[in-house]
């Protein structure tokens, strides 16, 4: 294939073959990466001492940012490799590592069989995982574009848009259908590694599809050309010249779509489980439904790039993510709140259960009392408390578990306001690969694009939990001193307190991207 | 247009800045004081990942900006 492309001179029939074999092997590894997201609170428990549950989570989000903190050095690994020995062998050796490291995790056992080495292992094969996504993306988002035909560019590379989105819905309806097929007690034994375990099938199958691929026409010309440059980092980051796009890259695009990105799809549902104590399974299915009906926007989005421009498109969601969250997660949390809704009288019911702990003197207590509402809704609190048989000893403090069950008007009201969100991310994603591909020459893209877009991604929004977490248990604690020292509360909303972490970040790349992006298109080929 | 691209460029510089000094100052050395590991884990986030970045990156960023680097 000549590397001057144009419409009459692309064999759509390879074009179709190229997007599907890059898309699905981008698909595998994206959900590879998120299961683990998906599972961390499972992850919590079996890996990382469980005396407190808070620092078992915290623990979590740290390993699961370790993941995306180490994406920009994959990022500058595997592009260098990809800019020197081709794109494909370079993102068929990521494929690789992160099939490896998935299937491994799968099999490690929990921290009371080994001890500490459980989470060291786990640490260790979480931070490959980060490596290979990093090399991953860019190799495929280039791959595609330099098959490409100008004009078409952002509607093709958008396949590969969706396959972050669909990972993400895969690995869910993954572990919704492996929760669905056993008991909770099993899941929570070994059903949980199953989604793991069965990444290798995936990966395998990707593997051949990938090996009978060609290299991109570009890189092959580049290289008969003798263009390929010796060094591609020294050359991306040391010179003025390509260094200022990638700045341009990260602080007025790739920024403020990470943390679009993970507000609209992991912190949506963060809140959902942790904030609004909707039960795991009916704030997964929100999730998986919202993803289901937006997945196809960003190939619309995509091709709507190619006819108005990439910076309309990305800067317009941006702006709308930015202007209406606050409302939006005000009204996820009150669809949620069941002192909002009315009780259905004499709806109380108390179930008790004993449970003689095997080999010790404790004695587990289970009460659960469910309420129940108009709307179909159901509050069950779940008390969990132990004691010791042994008289005069102080039984432990009981623990108590809020878990909510929306009624369906509630539901569906709860996957529109999911789906608003993940259109928004679908305007702002579904353009940016053919944006960052037209930013730089084809002897250092995949390096010079692969950098800003997994610091903006693996950095920004990779650490949006966190952060937001962080953020609105600080503003919880605040209230919980001043309600103790008699003084007002300072956050009238701390639930929404997480939220100023992308709306700051966002709001600052949109004036980034207003000034200074090139709104007009780029050729590609050199 | 391309004088206000400039003149921005202190914006990102002056930003740049005070974000480090928010993160690391305000943030950081406060969590690392009171200790635990749901107060380290963020201050370490803070210090040596977002700080130097948005700092470091803002600044050279400001600067290109003041040079008129971005002019169109």
């Amino acid at each position: 294939m000549n590397s001057n492309l144009s419409s009459e001179q692309v064999d759509k029939k390879k074009l179709r073959k190229v997007i599907a074999a890059s898309s699905v092997g981008t698909l595998i590894e994206w959900y590879d990466f998120y299961i683990f997201g998906s599972l961390s609170v499972v992850i919590a428990t079996k890996f990382f001492p469980s005396d407190n549950p808070t620092a078992a989570f915290l623990s979590t989000l740290a390993t699961f940012a370790a993941g995306f903190v180490v994406r920009p050095f994959g990022a500058l690994f595997f592009g260098r490799l990809g800019d020197l020995i081709g794109r494909k062998y370079t993102f068929m050796v990521t494929l690789l590592i992160m099939g490896f490291s998935t299937f491994a995790i799968g099999l490690i056992p929990g921290y009371e069989t080994i001890g500490f080495i459980a989470p060291i292992l786990v640490l260790i094969l979480r931070l490959l995982q980060g490596l290979a996504l990093g090399g991953e993306y860019g190799g495929a988002a280039t791959y595609v574009a330099e098959h490409s035909e100008p004009g078409k560019r952002g509607y093709r590379t958008a396949w590969i848009q969706t396959t972050a989105s669909l990972g993400l819905f895969i690995s869910l309806l993954v572990i919704l259908a492996t929760k669905k097929s056993m008991s909770e007690e099993a899941f929570a034994n070994f059903g949980w590694r199953i989604p793991f375990l069965i990444s290798i099938v995936m990966v395998g199958i990707s593997y051949f599809i990938r090996k009978n691929m060609d290299e991109s026409p570009m890189f092959e010309k580049a290289k008969q050309e003798g263009k390929i440059v010796a060094n591609p980092l020294k050359e991306s980051f040391g010179k003025k010249l390509n260094f200022k796009f990638v700045l341009l890259a990260l602080f007025g695009a790739t920024m403020g779509q990470g943390v679009v990105w993970y507000t609209g799809q992991f912190y949506a549902l963060s809140f959902l489980q942790k904030v609004a104590n909707i039960e795991f399974e009916q704030s997964n299915y929100i999730i998986a439904a919202s993803l289901a009906g937006g997945t196809g926007f960003f190939i619309f989005f995509g091709w709507l790039s190619d006819k108005i421009g990439r910076k309309a498109v990305m800067l317009t969601g941006m702006l709308l993510a930015i202007c209406t969250y606050r409302p939006i997660y005000q009204a996820m949390y009150e669809t949620a709140d069941v002192s909002l809704k009315t009780e259905v009288a004499g709806s109380k019911v108390i179930n008790t259960d004993y449970y003689m702990i095997p080999k010790s003197v404790d004695l587990k207590k289970t009460m659960k009392t469910e309420f129940s509402y108009t709307d179909g809704s159901t509050l069950t609190l779940e008390e969990t408390s132990l004691t010791t048989i042994f008289p005069g000893k102080n039984p432990k403090k009981p623990e108590v578990k809020r878990i909510v069950h929306v009624g369906s008007s509630s539901f569906w009201y709860l996957i529109l306001l999911v789906f608003i969100q993940v259109l928004y991310v679908t305007m702002v994603y579904g353009p940016i690969a053919a944006f960052l591909v037209e930013m730089f020459p084809t002897a250092i893209r995949y390096t010079s694009m692969s950098l800003p877009y997994h610091i903006g991604n693996g950095i920004f929004g990779g650490l949006l939990p966190a952060v937001a977490t962080y953020l609105a248990a600080k503003a919880s604690t605040a209230n919980e001193v001043a309600i103790a020292a008699g003084q007002a509360i300072t956050y009238s909303k701390p639930y929404l307190e997480g939220l100023w972490y992308p709306i700051i970040i966002g709001g600052v790349c949109f004036v980034i991207g207003l000034l200074y992006v090139n709104g007009k298109d780029k050729e590609i080929n050199d | 247009m391309n004088a206000i691209r400039q003149i921005f460029g202190i914006v990102w510089i002056l930003l740049g800045l005070a974000a480090g000094y928010f993160l690391v100052f305000e943030q950081s050395l406060k969590l690392f004081e009171k200790g635990g590991m749901d107060n380290i884990v963020p201050a370490i986030i803070y210090t040596f990942i977002l700080a130097p970045l948005l700092t470091g990156g803002m600044c050279i960023f400001g600067v290109y900006a003041l040079q008129n680097e971005y002019k169109k």
